[in-house]
C-alpha cells in the first residue's frame, strides 16, 4: 500500500506540491492527471524516494525516507518520464539492470536473476530483441523494455511517469493492456502520471487531479472527469462524453470567422 | 505434465542461460587477443634496442631462473643485466602506467558519462604539474620530484571535489566545472613559479611530456601498491558502472548508492593516476583512447571495457616506449609524443571501421 500524507516539496525555492494526501490500496491503480507543472512527477519522484519532501509517505508502512537504496529499490520499481537508454546497450543486459537491488553492491546475477529477466523478456514480448542494441529499437519498443526492466526489477509497487507519451494509439492501449494484466498476475499497487484523460478514467480505479500543487479533486473516472472540473484545471474547451460506462474527454475547437 | 510442457520449460531454462551470457564478461576472443598483446608487447620490451636479445634467448633465461626446473638456457652475464637491470623494470613500469591510464580513463567515463573524460579531468595534470615544477624549481628535482607530484595531484582533485560539492551538490557537470577551474588555477601557479626559475624550463618541459627513462626497480616499486589497489577497486565496480549509464536517478531508483560509488571510484582512479604521472609524467592519450578503441572493439558494457582496457593500455604503451627507445637511437623520443603519434591514427582507423563510440 502507498500512503501519502500531507506531503510538500519545494523545488529552487518554489513549492511545488503542497500538502498533498493520497492513499493507493494494495493491488489497486491509482493515476495522477493535472495540468503541466500541476506537481505530479514532482510527487511521483517523492514516493520513489528520490525527492526531498516534508510529510510522510509509507510503502507497506514503512517511510520511504528511511530505506536503504537497496531496500527500497526492492520495494518500488519506476518508470521515468524520459528514460536514459544507453544507446550500445542490448535489450537484455538493459532488462538485467531491473535485478540490480537483489545483487548486492559488488555482486553478481545468479539463476533467480536470469529467469527473473527471462520472465520479463517474455512477458513483454522481448524475446526475438533480446540481442538488439537500443538504439535500434522503435518508441514502443524502447518503453516495452522500460516497463520489462521495472518488471524484471520484482517490485511490490510500480511507478509510472507518464508511460504513453510519445506512442501511438495502439501501443498506448498495448502499455497499459500489460500494466493492467501485470497487475492482476502479480498483485502489483500501481501510482502512475498521464496526461491522456479518457485512457486514465478506463484503466484506472481512481484519478487524482491535481493542480499547482495540490489535490483538487478525487475519486472514480465518473466523478473526476467532468466537463466542469476538467474545464477549470485545465484552462481547456472540451465536452465530456459517456460511452458505455467511461468518459470520453473530446477537445473542441473554438470556431474562427473566415471572412 | 504434456511433453510440450516439459520441452517449453527446457526452452526457457535455455534462453535464461543465454541472456546471462549476453554482456556477461570479455568474450573469450578479446580476453585472448588481449593477453597475447601484452605478451608481444612485453617481448618487444624486453628484446629490442641496442643489443637485441631474441624472444628464445629470453624465455630460455625466463625458464632457466624457474625453481626447480631450471631447463632453460641462462643468458650472459652482459645480456642478462640488460635484461634485469635496464629493461624489465622499464618494461614492467609501462605496463602499469599504461594500464594505469587506460582504466582511469574508462573510470572517469563512466562516473561522469562523458565520452571525452580522462584522467586528467579534474585536475591531476595540472596538480601534479605545478608540484612537479615547484620541485624543479627549487629543489632541482631528484628524490622530491616524484612525491611533490602525487602531492600536487591529490590536493588538486580533492580541491575540485570539494568545491564542486559545495557548489552544486551532486551534479557531475558541476564538479567538472570545479575540475576545470581548479586546473586553470594551479597552470597559472605553475606558469609563474616556471618564469621566475627560467632555468629550469628544459627539465620541466621533459617532465611534462612524460618518460619512463630514469626508471629502476624502485620507480616500479613506488607505484605498484597504488596502481594494484586502483585497478582492483575499479574492475569490481564494473556492474554498478553499468548501472550508471542510465543516469544518477535512475540509477537510485535501482539502488545503487551513485554519490558513494562516484566518490569511490574517482578516489581509487585519482590515487593510481597521481602515482602513475609522478614517476612517468604526464603521458597523454591513452586514458582516452584506450578505453574507447575496446569499446569500439569488444563492447560498450564495462564488464568488458574494465578489464580488457588495463590489458591493452599496458601493451600499448610498452609499445609505444618501444618506439621511443628506438625511433631515433641512441637519442630518445618522447614517450607522449609516440602515444599520440601513433595513437590518433590508429584510433581514426578503428572509428572508421566500426560503429558510433559512446560512454
Amino acid at each position: 500500500m502507498i500512503a501519502v500524507e500531507k506531503v510538500s516539496i519545494r523545488l529552487g525555492g518554489a513549492s511545488v506540491v503542497d500538502g498533498v494526501s493520497l492513499e493507493v490500496a494494495d493491488g489497486g491503480w491509482t493515476m495522477l492527471i493535472g495540468p503541466n507543472g500541476a506537481g505530479k512527477t514532482s510527487l511521483l519522484r517523492a514516493v520513489a524516494g528520490l525527492a526531498a519532501h516534508t510529510g510522510s509517505i509509507e510503502l507497506d508502512g514503512r517511510e520511504v525516507a528511511g530505506l536503504a537504496a537497496r531496500e527500497r529499490g526492492r520495494m518500488v520499481a519506476v518508470v521515468p518520464q524520459a528514460p536514459l537508454l544507453p544507446a550500445q546497450m542490448t535489450v537484455s543486459e538493459y532488462v538485467l539492470l531491473g535485478r540490480t537491488p537483489h545483487l548486492g553492491y559488488l555482486g553478481r546475477a545468479g539463476a533467480r536473476d536470469r529467469q527473473a529477466v527471462d520472465d520479463a523478456i517474455g512477458r513483454l514480448a522481448l524475446r526475438c530483441l533480446g540481442a538488439r542494441r537500443l538504439d535500434e529499437l522503435s518508441g514502443g519498443e524502447r518503453q516495452r523494455a522500460v516497463l520489462a526492466r521495472a518488471i524484471a526489477q520484482g517490485a511490490p509497487v510500480l511507478v509510472l511517469d507518464e508511460p504513453t507519451t510519445a506512442l501511438d494509439v495502439g501501443r498506448q492501449q498495448e502499455v497499459l493492456e500489460l500494466v493492467s494484466e501485470l497487475r492482476a498476475e502479480r498483485g502489483l499497487t500501481v501510482l502512475a502520471a498521464t496526461h491522456d484523460l479518457t485512457l486514465a478514467g478506463q484503466y484506472a480505479e481512481r484519478l487524482v487531479l491535481l493542480d499547482g500543487g495540490r489535490v483538487a479533486a478525487e475519486g472514480s473516472a465518473a466523478q473526476v472527469l467532468t466537463e466542469e472540473l476538467i474545464t477549470r484545471h485545465y484552462r481547456a474547451r472540451l465536452r465530456v462524453e459517456q460511452v458505455g460506462e467511461t468518459p470520453v474527454v473530446l477537445p473542441t475547437r473554438r470556431e474562427v470567422v473566415v471572412r | 505434465m504434456s511433453r510440450a510442457t516439459a520441452i517449453d520449460q527446457r526452452a526457457s531454462a535455455v534462453r535464461a542461460r543465454r541472456a546471462a551470457t549476453a554482456g556477461g564478461g570479455v568474450p573469450w576472443p578479446w580476453g585472448l587477443g588481449g593477453a597475447t598483446a601484452l605478451a608481444v608487447a612485453v617481448l618487444a620490451g624486453l628484446g629490442l634496442g641496442p643489443a637485441g636479445i631474441a624472444p628464445g634467448a629470453i624465455a630460455g633465461e625466463l625458464l632457466s631462473r624457474v625453481p626447480v626446473v631450471r631447463v632453460g638456457q641462462p643468458l650472459s652475464a652482459l645480456e642478462a643485466t640488460v635484461l634485469w637491470e635496464l629493461r624489465a623494470p622499464r618494461v614492467a613500469l609501462g605496463a602499469l602506467v599504461g594500464a594505469m591510464l587506460a582504466s582511469a580513463g574508462g573510470a572517469y567515463q563512466a562516473v561522469f558519462r562523458n565520452p571525452l573524460a580522462d584522467p586528467y579531468l579534474l585536475g591531476v595534470a595540472a596538480g601534479a604539474g605545478l608540484g612537479a615544477t615547484a620541485a624543479i624549481a627549487y629543489a632541482g628535482g631528484g628524490e622530491l620530484l616524484p612525491v611533490a607530484a602525487f602531492a600536487g595531484a591529490t590536493v588538486a582533485v580533492t580541491a575540485a571535489y570539494l568545491l564542486g560539492r559545495s557548489v552544486g551538490g551532486r551534479a557531475t557537470a558541476t564538479l567538472i566545472l570545479a575540475g576545470v577551474a581548479v586546473a586553470a588555477f594551479l597552470t597559472a601557479a605553475q606558469s609563474f613559479v616556471l618564469q621566475q626559475n627560467a632555468e629550469s624550463v628544459q627539465s620541466v618541459y621533459a617532465w611534462l611530456l612524460g618518460r619512463l627513462s630514469t626508471s629502476g626497480w624502485g620507480d616500479v616499486l613506488t607505484v605498484l601498491p597504488y596502481v594494484a589497489v586502483s585497478l582492483v577497486v575499479i574492475v569490481v565496480h564494473r556492474r554498478v558502472l553499468d548501472v550508471l549509464r542510465v543516469g544518477d536517478e535512475e540509477a537510485a531508483s535501482l539502488g545503487v548508492p551513485v554519490a558513494r560509488v562516484r566518490f569511490v571510484v574517482v578516489a581509487a582512479a585519482t590515487l593510481g593516476t597521481a602515482a602513475a604521472v609522478a614517476v612517468s609524467g604526464l603521458i597523454g592519450f591513452v586514458g582516452i583512447v584506450i578505453p574507447h578503441a575496446v569499446r569500439l572493439l569488444a563492447g560498450s558494457s564495462y564488464r568488458v571495457v574494465m578489464p580488457l582496457a588495463p590489458v591493452l593500455g599496458a601493451a600499448f604503451l610498452v609499445l609505444a616506449d618501444v618506439v621511443a627507445r628506438t625511433a631515433l637511437s641512441p637519442a630518445e623520443l618522447p614517450i607522449g609524443v609516440v602515444t599520440a603519434f601513433v595513437g590518433a591514427p590508429f584510433f581514426v582507423v578503428v572509428l572508421r571501421t566500426t560503429r558510433t563510440a559512446g560512454p
